[in-house]
């Protein structure tokens, strides 16, 4: 009761006119990016992060996230289309989307992949709605050594499930530790790595590694070649869109496995929409009566994964508002920005920032709504995103990045690390170091440095309180059983093709 | 052509990380470690340093021992060009402060499609201004952002 009580208060809140027209602009922009192959959710964010910085911290958290979810809806229609995931979640998505559309069925696949999203992501808000108010409890017995051991924990599934080599995302985590460390020190006056640049005193702002290296990183990983691929003809015409009732009854089992398992693999730190769309079509597969017919374009291989990926989102909220861990690079700039903003999220930002919380739920529930409402209509408007050329595109992205930068601090220095940072994140990508565990590793780095030296505080520099406080001890166990993992052969193997058919 | 074990992206990018490492443990060596409170400024990167050395020596010699083919022909001609834009990019930053961010942003974007796009120079000159007016309308009318100004004023 209590619940729907607040739900209320958030649609009031959702529904003011100037919430609901950023939710517009937020789930508008997210499908044009998600759309676009090579420019993701979370470089969007952080590039028009900055630009949020003068609205009410509720509405810019709605149409951030509105991004956030927008760009789910999105990514299928080049999938489906080009046979070219818009995003990482849509891999899988090509494989019986671009069938269906090649089959003479375009319309039917990408009206599947909406109503799919849209039952899926509402099936998220939900357990977003339900399962926050009580881990934010859960969550308000947690003292230093437990956040220090929930964020080893965090980021040890990162590791675990963020790259092919592990050694390879546990060095990338390190940087994110090594750059997050830069300027005056937490406890101290003492001024760290700053090489004698006043500017670094105050450490490297997030907004510039995650532009840098999200966003320019992409882009020159983009520039090493040119290659378009062929679209098939877009559909024109509502009823052109609608999948029939004989295709919507075979996709009843994949609504809800989408939804299910999207939101279940979402609150777990590093997992992410891409293993979650997989690991649902693989069920959606198994489960099947004709899993042979599985790769030549059958409705419930879309409707699955694109479920889970959109499910997706709602899980992975939990674990950000609830206890402050991101799971994922796009949640890790989301937390950035609630940190720019003065929140901080954690257990009780529901009871002190109520307005925000349910706002931002509500919002998801009409975000949704206005994507199934816009998507099936202006599906052959936003494939026309897809004929812009990408000599107009890569300028404009470079114009933002400096621009998002130069918006934050004013100052040249901060344009010059964007230039530093570019290249990190182009280099990364070039020798196959994953990304998202060192914009964790920059996120959580001062917060596990605190947690950590406050625990050693707390004990007179005994180690042993991490590990003689039940919950701080299991998640410490947890994250070594997850680090040790790939050591035992078998886990080992499956890992790593689960993460090559991540691609 | 076959290129030695030692020479491939893993090897190098594990030394600059193992120098990394060794870098940040020998500035944290100067910071406490403990004081009366607890831990001091060093206590935290000595460790994960000392963890950046082990991982990067490690993957260097897993990859410099692998007998395993090396990784696929390199792309030079497409790292090229990446680094090219980049380089590109850099000069932009560069020319913000004398010629102001839209006039730095319209050579870029005049480059990026004349000279890596291979474009004509009309086309190369009119998305090169139309890049620019549209930040001046977006950024600097619409939004009233502080952008760097040039000698002409915006």
């Amino acid at each position: 009761m209590e619940v729907l009580t607040s739900l209320g208060h958030g649609f009031a809140v959702a529904l003011e006119p100037l919430n609901l027209f950023w939710c517009f602009v937020g789930v508008f922009l997210g499908t044009a990016v998600g759309v676009m192959p090579g420019l993701g959710p979370a470089a969007t964010i952080a590039m028009l992060l900055p630009l949020t910085f003068n609205m009410p911290p509720t509405t810019a958290v709605i149409m951030l996230a509105g991004i956030y979810y927008g760009a789910k809806y999105g990514g299928s229609t080049t999938a489906i289309l080009l046979n070219v995931p818009g995003e990482s979640a849509s891999v899988v998505t090509c494989l019986d989307g671009y069938q269906m559309a090649r089959n003479g069925r375009a319309g039917a696949a990408l009206g599947i992949a909406a109503i799919s999203s849209f039952i899926a992501g509402t099936v998220g808000v939900l357990g977003l709605m339900l399962l926050a108010p009580p881990l934010a409890k859960f969550g308000l017995s947690f003292s230093s050594p437990e956040y220090f051991a929930l964020m080893v924990m965090g980021l040890a599934m990162v590791v675990l499930l963020a790259g092919k080599s592990m050694i390879k995302a546990l060095l990338a985590m390190l940087l994110g530790l090594w750059i997050a460390s830069m300027g005056i020190d937490l406890f101290s006056d003492a001024s760290r790595f700053t090489f004698g640049q006043s500017e670094l005193l105050d450490g490297v702002d997030f907004v510039i590694v995650a532009i840098g290296v999200f966003a320019l990183g992409e882009v020159f990983g983009n520039m090493e070649k040119r290659g378009e691929g062929t679209m098939l003809p877009v559909p024109k015409g509502l009823r052109n869109l609608l999948p029939t009732m004989a295709e919507l009854k075979a996709c009843r089992f994949a609504f809800l496995n989408g939804s299910i398992i999207g939101f279940i693999i979402g609150v777990l730190p590093g997992a992410g929409s891409t293993i979650a769309s997989f690991i649902s079509y693989g069920v959606e597969k198994a489960v099947s009566k004709h899993p042979e017919k599985f790769g030549t374009g059958v409705p419930e291989g879309v409707a699955a994964p694109e479920g889970a990926n959109n499910s997706e989102t709602g899980g992975a909220m939990v674990p950000l508002l609830t206890l402050g861990i991101p799971g994922s690079g796009t949640t890790a700039i989301l937390l950035a920005a609630f940190i720019l903003w003065g929140l901080r999220p954690g257990p009780l930002m529901i009871q002190e920032n109520p307005d925000l919380f349910w706002g931002l739920v509500a919002s998801m529930y009409v975000g949704n709504v206005m994507l199934l409402v816009l998507n099936l209509p202006l599906i052959p408007l936003f494939a026309q995103i897809l004929k812009l050329r990408e000599y107009i595109l890569y300028p404009i992205i470079f114009g933002i990045s400096i621009v998002g930068v130069y918006a934050v601090s004013g100052s040249l220095f901060d344009c010059w690390m964007l230039v530093v940072f570019g290249l990190l994140g182009y280099a990364i990508r070039r020798l196959d170091y994953p990304s998202a565990p060192l914009i964790l590793g920059l996120v959580l780095g001062d917060s596990m440095e605190r947690a950590l030296r406050q625990s050693l505080m707390m004990s007179q520099g005994d180690l042993a309180i991490l590990v003689s406080r039940p919950i701080s001890a299991t998640m410490l166990i947890l994250a070594i059983v997850l680090l040790c993992l790939p050591l035992f052969r078998r886990a080992n193997q499956w890992r790593v093709k689960a993460l090559e058919e991540n691609g | 052509m076959a290129q030695s074990k030692w020479i491939k992206g893993d090897v190098i990018s594990g030394a600059v990380l193992a120098a990394l490492g060794a870098y940040i443990v020998s500035e944290a060596w100067r910071w406490d470690y403990s004081t009366a409170e607890g831990p001091g400024p060093g206590f935290f990167p000595i460790w994960y340093g000392i963890a950046m050395v082990v991982l990067s020596i490690v993957l260097v010699v897993r990859s410099g021992l692998s007998a395993a083919p090396a990784e696929k022909t390199v792309d030079w001609p497409g790292i090229g060009r990446a680094l090219t834009v980049w380089a590109a990019f850099a000069v932009c930053v560069a020319l913000m402060k004398p010629l102001g961010l839209l006039i730095a942003l319209a050579l870029l974007t005049l480059f990026v499609v004349a000279v890596m796009y291979g474009q004509s120079l009309k086309v190369a000159l009119a998305v090169a201004v139309g890049n620019a007016a549209g930040f001046y309308l977006v950024f600097g009318l619409a939004l009233q952002l502080n952008l760097p100004a040039g000698p002409l004023g915006f």
